[in-house]
């Protein structure tokens, strides 16, 4: 069968009036990605019969004339940093490649409670450390615009998987602007919610103060129906806030007309491409013709966000992977004779170098003498930065920006300098320090085709107004 | 701060991760590259800043009380499965490398 740019509603309502079956959406999914996945490498592992299963009960209740839940017979990917309960979870790591978890991450519950078929898990940077996917252990994903270039990352295996059509929806995970970047750079959209808005339990954890759940789809309506879905408390997660959920796919139908958008000279400055900087300006006098109100506002320590990210994050993670030592989770060094060389074999041959890199660059940050100068001085930092958004958001709703100072780089370009790459994540890193949530949508592409991502910040928990606004760009675009 | 070998091997001890001569000269030189660049938080005068260790301070934490008492909504009674049924034994141990159907087992933990 033919597959056009599916969204969620066009599936549900195809499903729901027979004019097709879930079941045959997965297959024709499952062909598609059979031929072309073996060029972007998008998905680590399938899971077939957990898919056709799904799929079977949806077409049911369809053929039974029951009303479908919100996303009955979507096909989803998900990143493989999520656990699924009986499904191969890798976090694109060796240490982790024979790994079945015993449980589900709440998150695909709730989206297989409403319906979704999960396709399987796609490919990220190991334990989501990267700006490109070239640090999954297995293999890189390619840009399915441009096959010689990254997808972006770490959530690269997700925004590939939409932007190629060989998933509907997927979900990925941000902490330094990883589903952001990503959906910039493959031409889809990327939503991070407000920490706390969606539960982390079964997010295998990289940073458990700047981790984050968040869908990428094709269109902002498609982000809200999932986010709808996906928020909300969950006692397994004592970091998921009970604020209530709204009906996002209400909100966002609202006009944009009288917002406040503010515009930051920082993240206009040098090391800004050309052509990304005119796309984006381009996006924002659309938006300023839609009646919002163009209001310059200035976040002065943004320069400082990048140092202060790798060492919060990098601290976090080295605790967190610390239970990577060969005795729980099926990776173990052969023919150990002792505790300590266990240990030691075991993540040396389980762990990638960007990993080694982060858990050093942690662990020295937190070590005795070194803590006050960097970890505590981070932390420091990181009120400064919350504080510049709370004063810019006093003046302004939200607050536009590029996602990604650049497009799709090549393959091989910064991997061999790893700050050329952590300043890659200039415009993003800056959310997740102070929580605030953002989504990225696509509005140009450079001349050489490739997307450019026009990101939106807004206050914490105020994920209506940011899909507002970006809803009324796409629309209008 | 200048990163020596001296202090790469300290901290991969302290993180239990094996570094072979290469990685550790490798190490070096990306540590101290990317460190450089973190000096420049030292610009900043955070004397009289608050460290920011939670986001959500405010949502779900009830300031009129004291202590631990504020963060009672991330507290559940104390009784046996009370979130939800625990793991059983079998499954906790199917990744296991090496288990006894009881214990994961390793090698020996008290050296004589």
């Amino acid at each position: 069968m033919q597959l056009a740019p599916l969204t969620i509603d066009a599936v549900r309502s195809a499903v729901q009036e027979r004019r097709t079956t879930a079941f045959a959406l997965a297959e024709a999914h499952y062909a598609r990605i059979e031929k072309e996945d073996g060029q972007i490498g998008a998905f680590l592992t399938l899971c077939k019969e957990r898919a056709l299963e799904q799929a079977d009960r949806i077409d049911r209740m369809a053929a039974e004339g029951k009303p479908l839940p919100p996303l009955g017979g979507v096909p989803v990917g998900i990143k493989d940093v999520m656990s699924t309960r009986g499904v191969r979870t890798t976090a694109g790591s060796k240490i982790l490649g024979s790994y079945i978890p015993p449980y589900d991450c709440t998150a695909v519950v709730r989206l297989e409670g409403a319906g979704a078929v999960v396709l399987g898990k796609t490919n990220c940077d190991e334990f989501a450390m990267g700006s490109s996917n070239e640090n999954s252990a297995f293999r890189p994903v390619r840009n399915p615009r441009d096959l010689t270039r990254v997808p972006g990352g770490s959530s690269g295996g997700s925004a590939a998987a939409v932007a190629a059509e060989m998933a509907v929806v997927a979900l990925g995970s941000d902490t330094g602007g990883s589903i952001r970047q990503p959906a910039s750079f493959c031409g889809v959209v990327g939503l991070m919610p407000t920490y706390g808005r969606v539960s982390r339990y079964g997010l295998i954890a990289f940073a458990s103060s700047l981790d984050h759940i968040g869908p990428l789809t094709r269109t902002v309506k498609d982000a809200a129906i999932v986010l709808r879905t996906i928020a909300g408390r969950d006692p397994m997660d004592s970091t998921s806030a009970d604020v209530p959920v709204p009906d996002y796919v209400v909100e966002l139908e609202k006009s944009a007309r009288g917002l406040r958008l503010g515009v930051a000279e920082e993240y206009f400055g040098d090391g800004l491409d050309d052509e990304v900087r005119h796309a984006v300006e381009s996006a924002i006098d659309k938006l300023k013709s839609l009646g919002c109100e163009i209001v310059p506002v200035s976040l002065p320590h943004t320069p400082y966000a990048i140092p202060t990210y790798y060492l919060i994050a990098t601290a976090e993670a080295s605790s967190n992977l610390a239970r990577y030592d060969g005795v729980r989770y099926s990776y173990r060094a052969a023919g150990v004779k002792s505790l300590s060389e266990m240990y030691r074999r075991s993540r040396d041959e389980g762990f990638g170098a960007e990993v080694k890199r982060r858990i050093m660059l942690g662990t020295y940050a937190l070590s005795a003498g070194y803590y006050d100068a960097y970890y505590l001085k981070a932390q420091k930092v990181r009120t400064l930065l919350t504080r510049d958004f709370e004063e810019a958001f006093s003046k302004v709703d939200a607050i536009v920006t590029p996602t990604s100072p650049t497009a799709a780089f090549r393959l091989g370009e910064k991997s061999n300098d790893p700050l050329a790459m952590y300043l890659a994540d200039i415009y993003t890193v800056t959310a997740d320090l102070a929580g605030i949530p953002g989504i990225s949508v696509p509005c140009g592409q450079t001349r050489e085709k490739l997307p450019i991502g026009l990101q939106i910040l807004g206050k914490h928990f105020d994920e209506s107004t940011i899909l507002r606004v970006a809803h009324a760009y796409e629309q209008a675009a | 701060m200048k990163v020596t070998e001296k202090d790469v091997t300290y901290v991969a001890d302290l993180a239990n991760l094996e570094l072979s001569a290469a990685e550790r000269a490798g190490m070096v030189c990306d540590l101290n590259s990317i460190l450089g660049y973190i000096d420049r938080l030292n610009q900043l005068d955070t004397s009289n800043v608050e460290p920011m260790a939670q986001v959500l301070e405010r949502y779900g934490v009830d300031d009129s009380k004291h202590d631990s008492d504020r963060f009672a909504y991330a507290h559940r009674e104390d009784v046996v499965e009370g979130l939800r049924r625990s793991l059983p034994q079998e499954l906790a141990l199917e990744n296991a490398p090496d288990a006894d159907g009881t214990f994961f087992r390793v090698p020996k933990v008290i050296e004589r």
